[in-house]
C-alpha cells in the first residue's frame, strides 16, 4: 500500500514536472488544471470537510486577482493613470520590477483574502446550514458590484495586469513561468491540507460537519476552527487568483474575477463530483470536470452550457457521494475501513 | 462534603411558558444525585440552563464555587462539566475511535493547538473505554451504524474521555435494552467511585434512580416539587400524585 502511494505521487510529480514539455500545445490548460484543482481542495475544506456549503470563496479569488495586480502595478507606477488610459503602453516594467511586484503581490493576494476571511468569518460563520450558503452566494455578487463601482481599478471596464516584460524571453518562457508557480501551487496547497487533515484540525472539522451542536457540548471551540479552516481557503484561493489574473492578464470585476456564475459553481460542482469530504476526491473531481469542460468547450462548442447542465444533474443524482464516495462504498477496504461481518452483528455485554 | 453544583433560584420562561420557576438544588461533591418528574416538568430545560445552552433569566449556578450562568458552552464544558443528550449525539460518520479521540480535552487548548498532532497514546486509553462500556469489538465501524442503545454507550464513553469533574446524564438507560440496564447501573457507579465523577441522571426508570441515587430531586410544572433520599421520594404523596395525577 505505502509502495504503491510512494509510486503514485512520483508519477503525479513526474506528470507535473514534464507536462508542459511533452504536450507543449496544453500548457496553459495543465497551469488551469492545477488552478481549478486548489479551488476543490480548499472549496472542500467547508463543503466537505466541515460541512458547510460556502458560495463565497470566488470573494477570495476575485479578491487575490485584484490585489495581485494592483500591487504589481501601484508598487511603480500610479495605479489610477494605469487604469484610465491602458497604462501597459505608457508605462514598462523591468524584469526586476516585474517580479518584485509578482512575488509582493502574490504575497498579498494571499495574505490580505485571509484576513478579510477571518473578519467575514467572524460575523457569519455562526450560520449554520442554508442561511450560511445563502449569506456567502449574497458575498460574491455584492463584491463583483462594488468592484464595478471603483474608478482606481477600472470600474467595469476592468484593468489590465502587467504585461510580461520585453527583454527576458519569448512568451514560452511566461507559459512556463505561470505553469511552474500554478503547479508549485497546488502542490504546497495538497501537502498542507493532507498534513492538516491528520491533525486534531482535520477531526474537528468532521466533528463539526457530523455534530456541530456536540462538539461545542464537549468544550470544543468550534468558531475558532471554522474561521481558522476559512482563513486557510482564503489564503490559497487569494494566491490562486492572483496567479489567474496574471495569466490572463485582463482582469474584469463579474466575469473574471468575482465570477460567481463561472469558478464559483466550478469549484462547488468538481469538489462533489470527486467526492466531498476525501482528500483526493476533489483532485479527481476537478481533473475529470476540465476534461470534460476543455471537451466540450472545443469540440461542441454552444452546446457546453447544456453539457455542463446535464452534468451537474447525473452527478446530483447518481453520484450524491462522489467518485470517492462511490467508490469508497464499494470497496471500503482500500479506504481503510476494515468491516467485519462479526463486529456488526456482535452484542454488547456488560457483566 | 462541599457542594459542587449549585442552583439557585433559577428561572427560564421562553414567551408565557414557565419551563422552570425558581428552581433550587445542589449537588454534592463525589455523590450521584437523581432528577425525575413527568414528562415536560423541565428536567431536560434545566440540564439546558446548567451547561449554557441557552440563557436564564433568573438566579444564579455555581459549578466549582464559580459562577457559570454566564458563560458559553464550551468553556463550562472545559471547566469539567459535560451532558449527555436524550436523543444520542455522536459524530456519525467518524468511527467509534476517531469518536472518543476528538473528545479527548487537550491540556493547553489555544489557537495554536489547533494543528496539534493526536498523541499516539490516546487510541489505547480509548480503545480501554470503549472495552470499558462494552463496545470494544465495534470500534472500527461508524458510529451512525451503531444502535440507539450502542450509540448511548458510546456517548458516556465520550464523556469519560473527556475526563469531567461531573455528567449530566440524560436518560442513560433509555432505549437500552433491559438485560444491559444492570451492565449501565454498575459501569455509572463505578464512573463515580474510581473516577470520582460526580453525576447528576434525569431517569424515569425508578428501579435505575433507587438503585444509584443518593438523593432524589422531583420537578413538576416547572417547580421543585421535592427532595430527599430515594425512600422518602418514593413515598412522596406529593410525587405519587404528579407522576399519576390527582385522583
Amino acid at each position: 500500500m505505502n509502495k504503491n502511494n510512494l509510486f503514485f505521487y512520483c508519477l503525479i510529480i513526474a506528470f507535473g514536472l514534464f507536462a508542459p514539455f511533452l504536450f507543449p500545445a496544453f500548457k496553459l490548460q495543465i497551469s488551469f488544471l492545477w488552478i481549478l484543482i486548489v479551488l476543490a481542495l480548499t472549496w472542500d475544506v467547508q463543503g466537505g470537510q466541515m460541512g458547510y456549503n460556502t458560495f463565497g470563496n470566488v470573494l477570495f479569488f476575485g479578491l487575490g486577482m485584484y490585489l495581485c495586480a494592483g500591487i504589481q502595478i501601484g508598487m511603480f507606477f500610479p495605479l489610477d493613470e494605469w487604469t484610465a488610459s491602458g497604462g501597459e503602453k505608457t508605462f514598462v516594467h523591468t524584469p526586476l520590477q516585474y517580479f518584485q511586484g509578482f512575488f509582493v503581490g502574490l504575497l498579498l493576494a494571499g495574505v490580505v483574502p485571509a484576513i478579510v476571511a477571518a473578519i467575514i468569518g467572524y460575523g457569519i460563520l455562526g450560520l449554520r446550514g442554508h442561511y450560511f450558503a445563502i449569506c456567502t452566494l449574497g458575498l460574491g455578487i455584492a463584491a463583483g458590484e462594488i468592484a464595478g463601482g471603483i474608478e482606481l481599478i477600472g470600474a467595469g471596464q476592468g484593468m489590465t495586469a502587467p504585461p510580461w516584460p520585453k527583454n527576458i524571453g519569448d512568451t514560452e518562457l511566461r507559459s512556463e513561468f505561470f505553469y511552474f508557480s500554478c503547479l508549485i501551487l497546488f502542490v504546497v496547497t495538497f501537502l498542507f491540507l493532507k498534513w492538516a487533515y491528520q491533525t486534531r484540525f482535520g477531526l474537528v472539522l468532521n466533528a463539526i460537519r457530523d455534530n456541530e451542536d456536540k462538539a461545542e457540548a464537549m468544550g470544543i471551540h468550534t468558531m475558532r476552527y471554522k474561521i481558522i479552516g476559512w482563513v486557510v481557503s482564503a489564503f490559497f484561493v487569494g494566491i490562486a487568483g492572483g496567479l489567474v489574473g496574471n495569466m490572463i492578464g485582463y482582469i474584469e470585476p463579474v466575469e473574471v474575477a468575482f465570477a460567481g456564475a463561472t469558478y464559483g459553481v466550478f469549484m462547488v460542482l468538481m469538489a462533489i463530483l470527486g467526492g466531498k469530504g476525501t482528500l483526493w476526491g476533489p483532485v479527481i473531481g476537478a481533473t475529470v470536470f476540465h476534461i470534460f469542460k476543455e471537451g466540450f468547450w472545443t469540440f461542441f462548442l454552444g452546446w457546453q452550457y447544456v453539457a455542463l447542465g446535464i452534468l451537474i444533474v447525473v452527478i446530483v443524482v447518481f453520484f450524491p457521494e462522489g467518485i470517492m464516495g462511490y467508490l469508497r462504498e464499494k470497496y471500503p477496504s482500500q479506504f481503510g475501513e476494515i468491516v467485519d461481518e462479526e463486529d456488526l452483528k456482535a452484542q454488547v455485554e456488560l457483566k | 462534603m462541599s457542594a459542587i453544583l449549585e442552583v439557585n433560584q433559577v428561572s427560564k420562561y421562553f414567551g408565557g411558558v414557565k419551563a422552570n420557576e425558581g428552581i433550587s438544588l445542589s449537588v454534592e461533591q463525589g455523590s450521584i444525585a437523581g432528577l425525575i418528574g413527568p414528562n415536560g416538568s423541565g428536567k431536560t430545560t434545566l440540564f439546558n440552563s446548567i451547561v449554557g445552552t441557552h440563557p436564564i433569566d433568573k438566579g444564579s449556578i455555581k459549578f466549582d464555587g464559580r459562577e457559570i450562568s454566564e458563560l458559553p458552552v464550551p468553556v463550562i464544558a472545559k471547566l469539567g462539566l459535560l451532558r449527555t443528550f436524550q436523543q444520542t449525539r455522536i459524530y456519525g460518520k467518524l468511527n467509534c475511535v476517531q469518536n472518543m479521540l476528538i473528545s479527548h480535552k487537550p491540556k493547553n487548548d489555544t489557537i495554536f493547538s489547533v494543528f496539534s498532532k493526536i498523541p499516539e497514546e490516546l487510541t489505547s486509553k480509548a480503545e480501554m473505554l470503549l472495552e470499558f462500556v462494552g463496545l470494544f469489538q465495534k470500534r472500527k465501524l461508524r458510529a451512525g451504524d451503531l444502535s440507539f442503545g450502542q450509540q448511548k454507550l458510546l456517548e458516556l464513553a465520550m464523556a469519560l474521555m473527556n475526563e469531567p469533574k461531573m455528567l449530566l446524564l440524560d436518560e442513560p438507560t433509555a432505549g437500552i435494552n433491559p438485560t444491559l440496564i444492570n451492565g449501565i447501573i454498575d459501569r455509572l457507579i463505578k464512573v463515580n467511585k474510581e473516577y470520582g465523577i460526580t453525576l447528576l441522571v434525569i431517569e424515569h426508570n425508578m428501579k435505575v434512580i433507587m438503585n444509584l441515587a443518593q438523593k432524589v430531586c422531583c420537578l413538576a410544572h416547572g417547580q421543585l416539587l421535592a427532595e430527599g433520599l430515594p425512600e422518602q421520594i418514593k413515598d412522596d404523596k406529593r410525587v405519587v400524585d404528579a407522576y399519576l395525577g390527582v385522583q
